[in-house]
């Protein structure tokens, strides 16, 4: 793992990726929106504003996973000092900033047909606003010095310190039961042993019968879903990709202007 | 271990001193928390029951501004002295020295404003019943406040316009301190327990202790070096 910390054997890696990413990205978007919008039923209940989900569950998925993609990077900044991991820190946290915000948008576009409400003060709702703050504070702080290089390990710090509201949102919709209803997807299909033994506790009928169906969406549903997880992940790799290009060149111009001076 | 201990009776009593001399900071402090706590019933309207509903999440709020305004004061002067340099080059643990600083500030800050509280209850009409478990949410509370405080201010070490920056830094991350005290008052108000409430605010202060000042040695290291 330690060989591609370095910056220029990453990025040869990550470049003869890109347009293979970039190939995969485009065609399972576009099947993806359109098992979304058009071929997929418009559920009983909440009619075709359930067609917000193909966004909207993308989206918090991966402002999240920006966000530990930009904890992990500071922590092994901090660690091993890789100059690597401040950079995709730098790169993830505009990208998972944007995507807290889709996600908040979304789902309060969401709320308001299915709940009443454009917003409530809803543990889940809360706990991803807390995380859209804390991607604000992480950008100001990594800009707020004259020496931009000064920013890097005092946003590292608090990468790490704000870990700590992952765990709060992922499990928010268990802990308090309110409002934003728990996990159609991942609960029983990825983590299905925690969810299940949390409810087995409960309602160990209801447990059993979800623990052999795997996810509560019907296959219609499940299948945009995964495309638009999948593409959505592709499209925030590219991103990163393309913003680390960015951010290398501006550290190397720096690193030019600094030589420039000197000599 | 004695000589560690001896490391932090020295910097606690060096910022005791500094902060009973400047004791005109405290009395900024507290002069904000009594000021905005009386603007309330001009925003609201001077009702009893409506101040005496919001009294408990506005005693708190406040806090928490008075808290985060007065972090400034932690390691900005430090740093403009050249003292917490020195701090720095001393072989004792930093974090020692951090926690010692935090300790101080919440003395001289967190402590001065759980005195004053009950009297700004009075002015918003607090429901008597609550008092104690206010005051003991805050006992619990406040520490938290100056402990992650801390890392917000060395983190801001150096900063353009640190003082925004440590409101957007710090902010965020006291909410879990805002809920469980707020929602202490409110359950022992409607005739339940504040015990499991009580027990969360302490979880997170016992997570602070240990954790809150190696971030926050780390960033004052940074913030000197750089």
């Amino acid at each position: 793992m330690h060989r591609f910390a370095n910056p220029s054997q990453f990025m040869r890696v990550a470049e003869a990726m890109l347009p293979w990413m970039v190939a995969l990205c485009i065609p399972l978007m576009g099947a993806g929106l359109y098992y979304g919008l058009w071929a997929s039923p418009a559920d009983y209940q909440q009619y075709d504003t359930v067609r917000i989900m193909y966004i909207h569950v993308p989206t918090a998925f991966l402002a999240q996973a920006s966000y530990v993609v930009m904890a992990l990077g500071s922590a092994s900044f901090l660690i091993w000092k890789h100059p690597l991991g401040d950079l995709i820190a730098r790169a993830a946290a505009p990208i998972g900033c944007v995507f807290a915000f889709i996600c908040l948008v979304t789902g309060s576009l969401w709320g308001k047909p299915t709940w009443g409400t454009y917003w409530v003060w809803d543990a889940r709702l809360t706990s991803m606003l807390i995380l859209f703050f804390l991607f604000l504070g992480y950008l100001a702080l990594a800009n707020a010095f004259d020496d931009p290089a000064r920013g890097d390990k005092p946003a590292a710090i608090l990468a790490v310190v704000g870990i700590v509201n992952i765990p709060i949102i992922k499990f928010s919709v268990y802990f308090f039961n309110t409002l934003h209803q728990k996990s159609t997807l991942f609960g029983d299909l990825i983590s299905g042993g925690e969810e299940a033994a949390m409810s087995a506790l409960q309602q160990p009928e209801i447990a059993a019968a979800a623990a052999q169906q795997g996810s509560s969406l019907p296959p219609s549903m499940l299948l945009p879903l995964m495309l638009m997880l999948v593409a959505f992940s592709l499209f925030f790799l590219i991103l990163l990709v393309l913003r680390l290009r960015g951010e290398l060149a501006t550290v190397r111009l720096r690193a030019l202007r600094a030589g420039l001076r000197a000599g | 271990m004695n000589d560690f201990l001896a490391g932090f009776r020295a910097v606690l009593i060096r910022d005791l001193r500094l902060a009973l001399r400047q004791s005109a900071d405290l009395a900024l402090v507290l002069g904000f928390f009594t000021i905005a706590a009386s603007l309330f019933p001009f925003g609201v309207g001077p009702a009893p029951e409506t101040l005496a509903r919001i009294a408990p999440g506005v005693i708190w709020v406040l806090a928490l501004l008075s808290v985060m305004l007065s972090l400034d004061r932690l390691f900005e002067q430090d740093l403009a002295d050249g003292s917490l340099e020195q701090m720095v080059l001393t072989p004792r643990p930093l974090v020692l020295t951090v926690l010692a600083k935090a300790l101080a500030h919440w003395i001289t800050t967190g402590l001065p404003l759980i005195a004053i509280t009950p009297v700004i209850g009075i002015l918003l009409n607090f429901p008597t019943a609550g008092y104690s478990t206010l005051l003991i949410g805050l006992a619990l509370g406040t520490p938290s406040l100056s402990l992650i405080g801390a890392v917000g201010a060395a983190l801001t070490l150096g900063a353009r316009r640190a003082g925004l920056l440590i409101a957007l830094l710090v902010l965020p991350l006291y909410i879990p301190i805002l809920i469980f005290g707020v929602t202490a008052v409110e359950s022992v108000l409607t005739g339940f327990e504040a015990r499991a409430h009580f027990l969360y605010l302490s979880a997170i202060l016992a997570a602070a202790i240990p954790l809150a000042p190696l971030a926050a040695a780390a960033a004052v290291r940074h913030g000197v070096e750089g």
